[in-house]
């Protein structure tokens, strides 16, 4: 065999395999997506493949007529958005005045920073100490507590630093104060990454489930991934309990399921362009300047 | 005369450091407020729970508080090291952690080969766009899937699987396998991001090389085994030395949300174990103990890793 065929032969291999990853990535979201169209009878008796069978659209009319649900959505959006924003104010402030080399004390908080990217108290020390602050069941437990990722604010460190010091001393010297000067040019000039940094702090609050889980507990404030858990891991649905002979059995149907977690992965879906441009050129700026 | 003009040339050093700060101060006064949220963040925050590790020392009493709570000395870590429980949940993360380095910690690798190896720019770029996404959901949302996919009755894979014959394999409900689906599910989530730095890496070899090779006559996979895998080398020795670090250290979701009761023996980790124990047992004694056993062991673990990593690669993380 000559080197090119041998080379075809290569390719044609590489392609297929790629070709399979890329069917398991996305083969299990057209499942669920054609459970959540498909009729009962065809669920259960195993016939819904990747195309739905008998189609009906009962479980979507069940979701979006589920007052909870709708609530849940709003209220993580809302606390999602109030996450980045404040967030991402946060790690501004912190990080301006700790690109100046002249700072005193600057290497005794980048220790306090970094330390806490090593060491922390543990998860019942945390928990504890909302509790003390009476912050259970609030959207602030859900906030402050990872309010700086050390992570983030070194990257943004680091590009601010890369922001021509020539550009701080012209407006120095024409009497702009630190906070002009953070707000007038270094916000603007550094709105790439502010843009990378507010998403990964976004898709982290949305995907969170660990907090919330603990500081969680009234049904009525569960953001979307904790609600998620609870009806489709624990099947806890009042008006679908069913009698069968002398066994109390809760019966949830699987595209009520299904549909539950299409409603649930349809935003990150909507957001996934921009969510892959930016995250990758994050993950490089982290990797290169680091 | 000579002390006298000491004290005096010391005095007026003192006054100009004096002066220095207080010019300091009030020209970059602003870095300093800017920095009051952020440092007091870090210290409620992050250092509050630090002095929370108290309680693992003390027989914490919620009434009490953790400063009126009688000292325990190490009671409560002896009272660990006796728990047949800890030593399954120590057992557990290392063997869980262990296996998702042999498997999840390749496949990135060879997946970011065969990237590379790709001519079709658009086939790559696709293929890019799609194996992100499993990393952008969560995993109560990857649950949701795996409970449905893996279902003995009615999931598509066992269905797939009596279709040609065979029995339906327990997937969630029996603890051998339940480890293969939640290997598996990792590799699933993280193999398409995890190509990203290594293609990054592939980038950075020098294209000379393998103008070289390809002179010498070497085919495609003479080409890969000695141009483009020397040149990801380092970047995969720091990578795996960074993970061995972490081999203490387990999320808390994935295992919570995929494991359940009838697998405990094996889904059982040093993270769900401390949530059981602390959050809803309320031995919040015990549990702050074994997370700070972990803390522990977990930093060690990672100094170690760094340190072997800058020693050997001249890259870490510190």
């Amino acid at each position: 065999m000559n080197a090119k065929a041998a080379n075809r032969i290569a390719d044609a291999i590489v392609i297929a395999v790629i070709f399979i990853a890329l069917l398991l990535c996305l083969a299990p979201f057209l499942h669920i997506f054609s459970i959540s169209l498909s009729s009962n009878r065809a669920i259960m008796s195993g016939d819904v493949t990747i195309f739905p069978v008998e189609i009906n659209f009962e479980a979507y009319k069940k979701v979006l007529q589920d007052i909870t649900m709708l609530r849940s959505m709003g209220f993580t959006v809302l606390l999602t958005i109030s996450f980045t924003l404040i967030c991402m104010t946060m790690s501004i402030i912190a990080a301006y005045p700790l690109t100046k080399s002249y700072l005193w004390g600057k290497k005794f908080f980048m220790l306090l920073i970094v330390i806490t990217m090593f060491f922390s108290g543990g998860i019942i020390p945390e928990y504890i100490l909302i509790k003390e602050l009476h912050l259970m069941n609030t959207m602030w437990a859900l906030i402050l507590p990872a309010m700086i990722s050390p992570f983030n604010l070194i990257i943004l460190i680091n590009f601010f630093q890369s922001i021509p010091s020539s550009l701080h001393e012209s407006a120095e010297i024409d009497g702009a104060s630190h906070f002009r000067v953070l707000w007038q040019i270094v916000i603007p000039l550094s709105m790439p990454v502010i843009a990378t940094l507010s998403l990964f702090y976004a898709v982290s609050r949305w995907n969170g489930f660990m907090d919330t889980l603990f500081y969680i507990t009234d049904p009525n404030l569960y953001p979307l991934q904790l609600k998620l858990y609870q009806l489709v891991m624990n099947n806890m649905v009042n008006d679908l309990i069913q009698l069968e002979g002398t066994q109390l059995v809760q019966f949830l149907p699987e595209s009520l399921k299904a549909a539950s977690v299409m409603f649930a992965t349809v935003p990150i879906l909507l957001v996934y362009p921009w969510l892959q441009r930016y995250f990758v050129s994050g993950i490089m700026l982290g990797a290169v300047k680091g | 005369m000579n002390t006298t003009a000491a004290t005096d040339s010391d005095r007026r050093m003192e006054a100009a450091r004096h002066q220095r700060a207080i010019t300091f101060l009030r020209r970059h006064w602003q870095l300093y407020v800017l920095l009051v949220l952020p440092i007091a963040y870090f210290l409620v925050f992050k250092y509050g729970p630090m002095y929370g590790v108290t309680i693992a020392f003390k027989d914490y009493n919620m009434f009490e508080g953790i400063n009126a709570s009688p000292w325990s000395g190490f009671d409560t870590f002896k009272e660990i090291f006796g728990m047949r429980e800890f030593y399954v949940a120590f057992r557990n993360t290392l063997m869980l952690n262990f296996l998702d380095l042999a498997f999840s910690f390749p496949a990135p690798i060879i997946l970011a080969m065969m990237l590379n190896e790709l001519r079709h720019a658009w086939y790559k770029k696709l293929s890019q766009t799609i194996l992100y996404l499993p990393h952008f959901i969560s995993w109560v949302i990857v649950g949701g899937i795996v409970y449905q996919v893996f279902a003995t009755k009615t999931g598509i894979v066992n269905t797939v699987l009596m279709n040609v014959g065979m029995e339906p394999i327990p997937w969630l409900s029996d603890k051998m396998y339940w480890v293969v689906t939640y290997i598996a599910t990792g590799v699933w989530h993280s193999a398409g991001w995890g190509t990203i730095i290594y293609l990054a890496a592939m980038t950075g070899i020098n294209k000379e090389l393998y103008e070289a090779a390809e002179v010498d006559g070497a085919g495609r996979w003479t080409k890969i085994r000695y141009v483009t895998l020397p040149g990801i080398q380092s970047t995969i020795v720091v990578l795996l030395i960074l993970k061995l670090g972490e081999l203490v250290q387990i999320g808390f979701e994935r295992p919570y949300v995929l494991g359940n009761v009838s697998v405990s023996e094996f889904s059982e980790v040093l993270s769900t174990f401390v949530y059981k124990m602390g959050l809803q047992s309320a031995q919040y004694s015990l549990a702050t103990g074994v997370g700070f056993f972990q803390a522990v062991v977990g930093l060690i673990f990672i100094l170690s890793a760094n340190y072997i990593a800058k020693k050997t690669t001249d890259q870490g993380i510190i």
